[in-house]
């Protein structure tokens, strides 16, 4: 069901109305059949796989949170008959059986994952050709709620949340249908807050929530879909699609990208809160950034939390890094010894994050220059600082928006990945902006020979101007705090105004391809 | 309290306000059909009529609405009908159309044209809109649109126009605007008139076709129209317009004489009937042979007619006072309707078959 289809908005006006009429100790309840009927109509086959992550997951975080209750009791009973060093190796042995059952569940759902996204990619590394027909047992939203179940269960091990002893309620994290197809991947202290809570009808959340909805209606059916049709066309064939149209798609991939999944996720956070349950958000203007660095802290935020917090740490203190940073110390000395750990955890996390976007050498070495670009600035900074302390200009707004644009040029760059079908293909792709001489394009109207009329890119043009100012609105705070101090009349006009933009401007319906959210795939 | 009902006027007002809007603006951006493609006016019409009191009703597609001429049947044997029938009609559709139909009246006479047969699924979005979209919302518009609704459509989009037609805005013309809350009438009880000529010259063969048999949907509706008429005593008559193209296939015909005969039901196929109405392709159609033009309708209503008053008693209405004027008005709105378009096409009315009393 999509996002933006009549069947979601009647699904969602629904649960609403029944979520606020039934008794307050049965809202989760309900929301969980809701979750599970969302997915059941994606295709039923789907639940089994979900379902299979939410036992597995629970039943460990159970057997987790079990350990530590008998821990706690046998030292507490053996407080005085137990000496230091017995003490330590009785808590060494139950942390020990808590890393089997971390180590069961996340092999499980990883093993999962590795079989349904993965076996075609890797059958394909060894035989030259995949399976095909593993790509249609993909279910939907795996990646997401695949690891926001381990992220659970790493807490739970990590003693930060305690296991959820309701099994039905774990469901209802793990499914939770407005944020199980495209994430945010939320972490279970704070999702949990607002998730099982009892919710009284609250008129500002509601309205809030459908400001948000229809915010990111806004994006995807007013720039997302109507560009997605020309991004299709430029991307389809590198042959005849190159040199300046391969730059124009590149472009106009990024603001699809952005518009898309920003909006997706407006979509999910703005139904959450209807219900009165609060999301993490996970953007933070991020083509404002000024660095690839800042872009990563501000682009799916918790996504990047996740690999910060269950890769990257693990990763750097796991005692093969350890070791690492020891012989690098003594044979290459301090500075290298201290940098090189560093760099190998953020080479498995980038590797990681582009496999976890797709089982594709595209994504691999998408993750891989990311990495590369990040450990480059990373060595360049005192450059970078002696620089800007010599030139006064570098503190400028001039300046700020140089960085903002050229770390935008090097977001497209990095997205082409996303665009095409090889690795090969995306170099070849690049390298024909610099080689090939047909930028005469920009002025002979070829530009509207791609699906998209002239009339299609001034409403690009407008949408964009207008989700530019609503994100500089934004950097005075909450934009729906400040409609809401506005007289009602004017209210009425701004909610009325969005309303009629998407409902007469949106790219929907016959004549429109409805296009499937770019993340509902990874 | 204050507060209360300033919140309770403030959503009271809102809530109009939206509707109004709303309302306008559908208004605004549904196709007027009033120039160009008319066909998507003609079910519409049928509400407008004061008095639905007829005794035949036509039921199909474009070679029922362009073939025959109920003025004729009117001004010669005094048959009070009407045709229910628009671009492409698929047989669910005119099944949908008669059964709303009779909410009003029952007919003595129901005229299906069979062409329809060869189609087992809605081929085009856009006729099942010019079908189903003029329909007053009834049991009946709720089952034409989910028996034609096509991969692609929705049925909230029948429900709410505007979700089909919002991007319409930048196409709007000055008739949008003009006849947003009402259309001139665009059909003459139904009947889409041309005056021009386009004689035939050719014949395009048919395409062999791998299976002729027409489908089960196809046949389920002809066999509900069949019941339906049965159960309110009405005699359908089956027809086959003398249309020479697209093929009328010897298989399909052979089908549609095993079902007239299997259940008793009339059939007369207008092709092989042509030197009887008098059909002269060289004057009598306007776009070579796929429809017929005034001369070709008039001929064939003027056959038609005498068969349906002889052979089915279909009463002569002449004399009722009301329906006397009622087409009196009709009658004179058909030939400015001539004297209209034969100025547009350069035609010269008095060549025209309704004209020629050496003719008849």
């Amino acid at each position: 069901m999509l996002f933006t289809s009549y069947e979601f908005i009647g699904f969602i006006f629904a649960l609403a109305i029944l979520y606020y009429v039934f008794p307050k100790k049965l809202q989760w309840m309900l929301l969980l059949l809701f979750s599970y009927l969302f997915y059941w109509i994606a295709n039923p086959i789907y639940l089994i796989y979900i379902a299979v992550t939410t036992v597995t997951i629970w039943g460990c975080g159970r057997m987790i949170e079990r350990n530590f209750a008998t821990q706690s009791e046998y030292l507490k009973a053996n407080k005085e008959s137990l000496t230091k060093e017995e003490k330590k190796a009785y808590k060494n042995s139950k942390k020990s059986a808590r890393g089997r059952w971390l180590l069961l569940g996340v092999l499980v759902n990883l093993g999962i994952l590795a079989v349904v996204k993965y076996t075609d990619f890797i059958v394909g590394i060894f035989t030259g050709k995949g399976l095909g027909f593993m790509d249609l047992a993909v279910p939907m939203g795996i990646s997401f709620y695949t690891f926001q179940a381990i992220g659970y269960l790493i807490d739970v091990k990590r003693g930060t949340v305690k296991a959820e002893k309701n099994l039905f309620k774990f469901a209802l994290f793990v499914s939770f249908f407005p944020q199980l197809v495209q994430g945010p991947i939320s972490r279970f202290g704070d999702l949990s807050q607002t998730l099982y809570a009892e919710h009284r009808f609250d008129w500002t959340n509601v309205s809030y929530g459908i400001e948000r909805i229809m915010w990111g209606f806004f994006k995807k059916l007013i720039i997302a879909d109507r560009v997605a049709p020309a991004v299709n066309v430029l991307i389809s064939d590198v042959s005849v699609y190159h040199g300046a149209y391969a730059f124009v798609g590149m472009v106009l991939y990024t603001l699809e990208l952005y518009a898309d999944f920003t909006g997706g996720i407006d979509v999910t956070i703005g139904v959450a809160q209807m219900l009165g349950i609060r999301v993490t958000e996970n953007f933070n203007r991020p083509y404002f950034s000024t660095s690839l660095k800042e872009y990563w802290r501000r682009w799916h935020i918790t996504m990047c939390q996740w690999f910060r917090e269950f890769v990257f740490y693990p990763v750097s203190t796991s005692k093969a890094i350890q070791g690492l940073a020891k012989f690098s110390r003594k044979h290459f000395g301090d500075n290298i010894g201290k940098k090189l750990p560093v760099y190998v955890s953020t080479f498995v996390v980038w590797f990681a994050t582009g496999i976890w976007h797709g089982a594709s050498w595209n994504f691999i070495v998408w993750g891989l220059l990311n990495w590369l670009i990040l450990m480059v600035s990373e060595e360049l900074e005192p450059l970078y600082d002696k620089f800007h302390g010599k030139f006064r200009f570098s503190n400028t707004i001039g300046y700020r928006i140089f960085m903002g644009l050229r770390t935008l040029l090097l977001i497209c760059v990095l997205n082409m990945f996303d665009c095409y079908v090889s690795v090969s293909e995306t170099f070849h792709a690049f390298l024909t902006m610099f080689t090939s001489a047909n930028y005469s394009i920009f002025t002979t109207g070829e530009l509207l020979n791609l699906g998209v009329s002239a009339l299609d890119y001034i409403i690009l043009l407008c949408g964009v101007l207008v989700m530019l100012i609503v994100s500089m609105v934004q950097v005075k705070g909450s934009v729906r705090d400040q409609i809401a101090a506005k007289p009602y009349p004017v209210r009425f006009v701004i909610w009325f105004a969005l309303f009629l933009v998407i409902l007469l401007v949106g790219a929907y319906g016959i004549g429109y391809d409805s296009s499937q959210f770019i993340y509902n795939r990874f | 309290m204050t507060k209360k009902r300033t919140v309770f006027l403030r959503v009271i007002v809102s809530v109009l306000l939206v509707c109004f809007a709303l309302y306008f603006l559908q208004k605004l951006l549904m196709p007027k059909y009033v120039t160009g493609i008319v066909e998507g006016a003609f079910v519409a019409e049928y509400y407008e009529e004061e008095n639905k009191d007829f005794d035949v009703i036509f039921v199909g597609d474009c070679e029922v609405y362009e073939n025959f001429s109920p003025v004729v049947l009117w001004e010669k044997y005094g048959i009070n009908s009407y045709i229910r029938g628009s671009a492409e009609q698929y047989i669910w559709q005119s099944y949908y159309l008669l059964e709303d139909s009779l909410r009003y009246h029952v007919p003595q006479a129901v005229v299906f044209n069979i062409q329809s047969l060869q189609f087992n699924e809605s081929q085009n979005e856009a006729y099942n809109r010019m079908s189903i979209e003029g329909m007053e919302w009834s049991k009946s518009k709720i089952g034409a649109i989910n028996a034609s609704m096509t991969e692609e459509e929705h049925f909230l989009d029948y429900v709410f126009p505007i979700l089909r037609y919002h991007s319409r805005w930048n196409e709007l013309t000055e008739d949008d605007f003009k006849y947003m809350f009402h259309s001139p009438k665009v059909s003459y009880n139904g009947y889409f008139m041309r005056v021009d000529t386009r004689p035939v010259e050719t014949v395009p063969e048919g395409n062999a076709l791998a299976d002729y048999s027409f489908g089960d949907k196809a046949w389920e509706y002809l066999d509900k129209m069949r019941e339906l008429c049965e159960e309110n005593g009405i005699q359908l008559i089956l027809v086959k317009a003398p249309s020479v193209y697209p093929t009328w296939y010897e298989q399909y015909e052979q089908q549609v004489e095993d079902y007239a005969s299997k259940y008793d039901l009339p059939y007369y196929n207008f092709l092989e009937l042509t030197e009887e109405a008098g059909i002269d392709y060289s004057t009598d159609t306007y776009d070579a042979g796929l429809h017929m033009n005034i001369n070709g309708a008039e001929k064939l209503a003027e056959y038609f007619g005498r068969i349906l008053s002889e052979e089915y008693g279909i009463i002569d209405r002449r004399g009722n006072q009301e329906l006397d004027d009622i087409w009196a008005e009709n009658i004179k709105e058909y030939e400015n309707e001539i004297d209209r378009q034969c100025e547009y096409y350069q035609v010269d009315k008095n060549t025209l078959y309704r004209y020629r009393e050496s003719d008849k």
